[in-house]
């Protein structure tokens, strides 16, 4: 286990965040830029130091105030994927995904071993030979991380892995990036500005604003009980993962999300794996079956309904419908409608709501 | 529109004047002398003596100041420490003491009576009249033109890279050996030409610190510098001799980055 | 004694202030003077530096109005520099040859007028390490000697001196090889010579008696070469044919042949060819 806490000044800016990850977990900052994440990756690998805090891996104290420890970065158990991917350009490829094992003096045979092996497991064993300047930006991407692997961290940090990358690759990229790291057995801390990003990756879903963990949970968690407006306004989002199971009149996609049926529309073609993001908001409800044009409509009880900070005057409703969403309505609306947990609701979803991606 | 004519004229012009100055000397002087009567120079033993002893010292100390040069170049540029403003003052000291000044200064320091040569003195070792004052001149003068291109070098690599070597297990020395060095080939290369160029061409320090006996300390400047005061010709003849050495070495050095980015 | 400027003999900034100075004195019992005015550019022998001074400083006073600028570097060096077209008015060798260089070129004016001569000895440093107290001990392998280059004059008379104590009594047949052996540089000038021996940098080196100044006199310990072995220096001097102020220049000539020049100069330990 990955135990933080950071306390870090900046001139003006103030860090001061706590967390913890467990291996085998994908943990996401996500905020907005300035709001302190990346400097919270290089406080962990140590590329920075902080003011005061303790950073430790199960036994190991990385760093300590208290008993003035700081253990140097190239000694720490982390592995780091920048931004801009950082590739060694005077070097190929295949010495560039070898240089952590070259560093630690290892012999020949074996630093030639792990980085085929690593080459093939990211699947660029035949790019070997290039350099980082003949690769497309997903190539990169890739090199980037199998480079990161071959030192076998026990903490992965990926700092905006898809932020370089044009819309198509990032598509692209992503869905594999994901895969990969859901079978990562270390732990993985994933630093994104999307929304979407930190939904798609995010186990546990950390939100950074101001220098300050905002919030910190999975994503229903977020979803349901947004501690503040902001959390509800960047995280709080329905997500659901369906697969495109067929098209119907007027180019609309019927998708099956395992626990109920989605209309959405768009240029989806069938049988692809699809994400849906749904705005709360975008979420009406009724006490009668509405009327209207809303192509998708859920009958279900209210479970929860959770006032939003600061004021309350927005409300989280969490339906139990199929699927299970949670709206968000003003106080007003539930007091004109006398909304009650257990009140049986009708959710109405335009198909032009969700947003998709893959 | 008229005016961009006009001041591309001006800078045509002002880049013509130029080029003239740095042609002409060098034109004349290999003009003036029949490449028959150039090789027969060169065989003469006060030229080959004299050529080879340029060589052999500018050499080693070029080799000398790249050696320790370059942890002084690494040290300026990284972080602020204190005395680093003194430092960086001192490295430059070289480049703008007259060479005659820093000759006076060297003796004072390594002469028989200076303040480090007292102390090698009675163990035998005294500096001024042999080779290695001559190869200490050099190093002098030719040593903050290394310095400064290695450390520009350096400063111009990707701090990323370092951070991402740290993060690769590299130590601060294994990240210098495999990154910033060979990142900054270029610039240290170039600063070997320079100063390589600088320690050839060196005159002032070296007449008056290592003084002026062929074969030990007679270098091809001070040959030249003597000839002139009594056989023109002769002068005339060594300058071009060094001038076409020179020219050919430095016109190597310029190739090799080219060569080496392969 | 600092070490002689190498790159320019032309010790431009030193006649100017002094000549001032002699402007200001010169408001006196001085009489109105109508005669050579103007500045004056004389090269001479690294030798004659002191007291080519002192002769200058002389002729400002004498004739308010002069400037006189002196350069002063190896005899060899002056010749080829005048070769080469410097604006100078008077030249003074430190020997014969150099003259006769200047003149087989056409560019003397008149004749060149032998106006003082000069001994060698061997100077010694006070602080050498090596026990130098005879000539003989020049030949000691290990020492350290100093001589002007063989171009310069005094690198010539040198050599000539130690191939005469080749085989005297009391010296080895080779004496003037073993001492060669032991040269360790060659200077472009005898101020160089000077220099290096005062510096201790030499154990020892041969120069001209008249540059045993006092201030050197102090460093240095002097060893006399035997008259019978001693080489005669023969300074010519001579006004150049370019001359731009050849009136200024005849003054100084004058001066230097002179009785008060004869004087100055064996004041500086020169040994004067008009004997009074």
């Amino acid at each position: 286990m990955l135990s933080a806490d950071l306390h870090k000044r900046l001139g003006a800016f103030h860090l001061d965040a706590s967390f913890s990850a467990e291996p085998g977990e994908t943990l996401v900052l996500v905020g907005e830029s300035g709001a302190g994440k990346s400097t919270i990756l290089n406080l962990l690998a140590g590329l920075m130091d902080p003011d005061r805090g303790r950073v430790a891996l199960d036994d190991t104290v990385l760093y300590d105030s208290e008993r003035r420890l700081s253990t140097p970065a190239h000694l720490r158990p982390v592995g780091f994927v920048f931004q801009e991917y950082a590739l060694f350009p005077h070097l190929s490829v295949f010495e560039n995904v070898a240089f952590g094992l070259r560093a630690q003096r290892l012999p020949d045979a074996a630093v030639v071993r792990s980085a085929r092996a690593v080459l093939d497991q990211v699947g660029i064993a035949d790019l070997a030979a290039r350099r980082p300047q003949e690769l497309s930006g997903g190539q990169r991407q890739r090199v980037a991380l199998a480079r990161a692997l071959t030192v076998e961290p026990r903490v992965l940090l990926l700092d905006e892995p898809l932020a370089a990358l044009d819309l198509q690759t990032r598509a692209q990229v992503r869905a594999e990036l994901r895969r990969r790291l859901a079978d990562l057995p270390c732990i993985t801390i994933l630093v994104t500005h999307s929304p979407h990003e930190a939904l798609l990756f995010g186990d546990r879903i950390a939100v950074v604003d101001g220098g300050r963990i905002v919030q910190l949970g999975p994503r229903d968690e977020l979803l349901r009980h947004p501690r503040t407006d902001y959390v509800a306004q960047l995280m709080g989002l329905n997500f659901l993962q369906g697969r495109v199971v067929s098209k119907e009149a007027g180019g609309l996609a019927v998708v099956e999300t395992g626990n109920g049926l989605m209309r959405v529309a768009g240029p989806l073609d069938e049988e692809r794996e699809v994400f849906l993001v749904i705005d709360p908001r975008e979420i009406t409800l009724h006490l009668t079956p509405p009327s209207g044009s809303a192509q998708n409509v859920f009958s279900g009880p209210i479970v929860e309904m959770v006032p939003e900070p600061p004021f309350g005057d927005r409300v989280r409703v969490v339906l139990g419908t199929t699927p299970p969403v949670v709206a968000e309505v003003t106080a007003r609306a539930v007091d004109d409608l006398g909304l009650r947990e257990g009140s049986h609701v009708h959710a109405s979803v335009k198909a032009t709501a969700p947003r998709t991606f893959r | 529109m008229l005016a961009d004519r006009w001041s591309a004229r001006l800078a045509g012009l002002a880049a013509a004047l130029f080029l003239a100055l740095l042609v002409l000397p060098v034109a004349s002087l290999l003009l003036r002398v029949p490449p028959g009567v150039l090789l027969e120079r060169l065989r003469s033993p006060v030229v080959t003596q004299a050529l080879w002893l340029s060589l052999l010292t500018s050499l080693a100390s070029s080799l000398a100041v790249i050696v320790l040069g370059l942890p002084v170049a690494y040290l300026l540029a990284g972080r602020a420490f204190p005395g680093k403003r003194v430092l960086e003052t001192l490295v430059d000291l070289p480049m703008v003491l007259p060479p005659t000044v820093a000759g006076v200064g060297l003796l004072l320091a390594f002469g028989r009576m200076g303040l480090v040569g007292r102390v090698l003195t009675p163990l035998g070792m005294t500096i001024p009249f042999t080779t290695a004052a001559v190869i200490l001149a050099q190093a002098f003068v030719a040593g903050p033109f290394f310095v400064n291109a290695a450390r520009a070098g350096f400063e111009a690599v990707e701090p990323q890279y370092l951070r991402a070597a740290a993060t690769l297990r590299s130590s601060a020395g294994y990240t210098f050996l495999r990154v910033v060095l060979p990142l900054s080939v270029p610039a240290l290369l170039a600063g070997a030409a320079m100063t390589w160029a600088r320690a050839l061409g060196e005159f002032g320090a070296t007449i008056t610190f290592a003084g002026n006996l062929p074969g030990v300390t007679q270098t091809m400047p001070l040959a030249v510098y003597i000839a002139l005061q009594s056989d023109l010709e002769a002068a005339v003849a060594l300058s071009a001799i060094l001038l076409v050495f020179s020219f050919a070495l430095l016109l190597v050095l310029r190739h090799l980055p080219s060569v080496t980015a392969r | 004694m600092p070490a002689p400027d190498r790159f320019l003999p032309l010790r431009l900034a030193r006649g100017l202030p002094l000549t001032a100075l002699c402007l200001l004195l010169s408001f006196g019992p001085s009489p109105a003077w109508s005669g050579p005015a103007g500045h004056l550019t004389v090269f001479s022998a690294a030798s004659l530096t002191d007291v080519f001074v002192v002769l200058g400083k002389v002729l400002e006073q004498r004739n308010p109005g002069v400037g006189v600028t002196h350069g002063f570097a190896g005899s060899q060096q002056l010749a080829t520099q005048i070769e080469q077209g410097a604006r100078v008015d008077v030249f003074a060798s430190a020997d014969q040859r150099w003259m006769d260089y200047v003149r087989q070129r056409g560019l003397v004016a008149g004749v060149a007028t032998e106006f003082v001569r000069n001994m060698l000895v061997v100077i010694v440093a006070r602080s050498s390490p090596a026990r130098i107290a005879r000539l003989q001990d020049l030949a000691t392998p290990g020492i350290k000697v100093v001589l002007a280059a063989a171009a310069v004059p005094v690198g010539r008379y040198s050599r000539e001196a130690l191939d005469r104590l080749n085989g005297a009594p009391g010296f080895a047949q080779d004496y003037a090889q073993r001492v060669l052996r032991n040269v360790v540089s060659h200077e472009e000038n005898v101020r160089g010579v000077v220099s290096k021996v005062q510096l201790g940098e030499a154990d020892a080196g041969i120069v001209y008696r008249s540059d045993v100044t006092p201030a050197t006199a102090g460093r240095v310990l002097v060893l006399d070469i035997p008259d019978r072995y001693n080489v005669v220096a023969s300074y010519p001097i001579a006004v150049l044919r370019a001359a731009p102020n050849p009136a200024a220049a005849a003054a100084f000539v004058s001066l230097v042949l002179s009785p008060l020049g004869q004087r100055v100069l064996r004041d500086h330990n020169f040994t004067p060819v008009n004997a009074r």
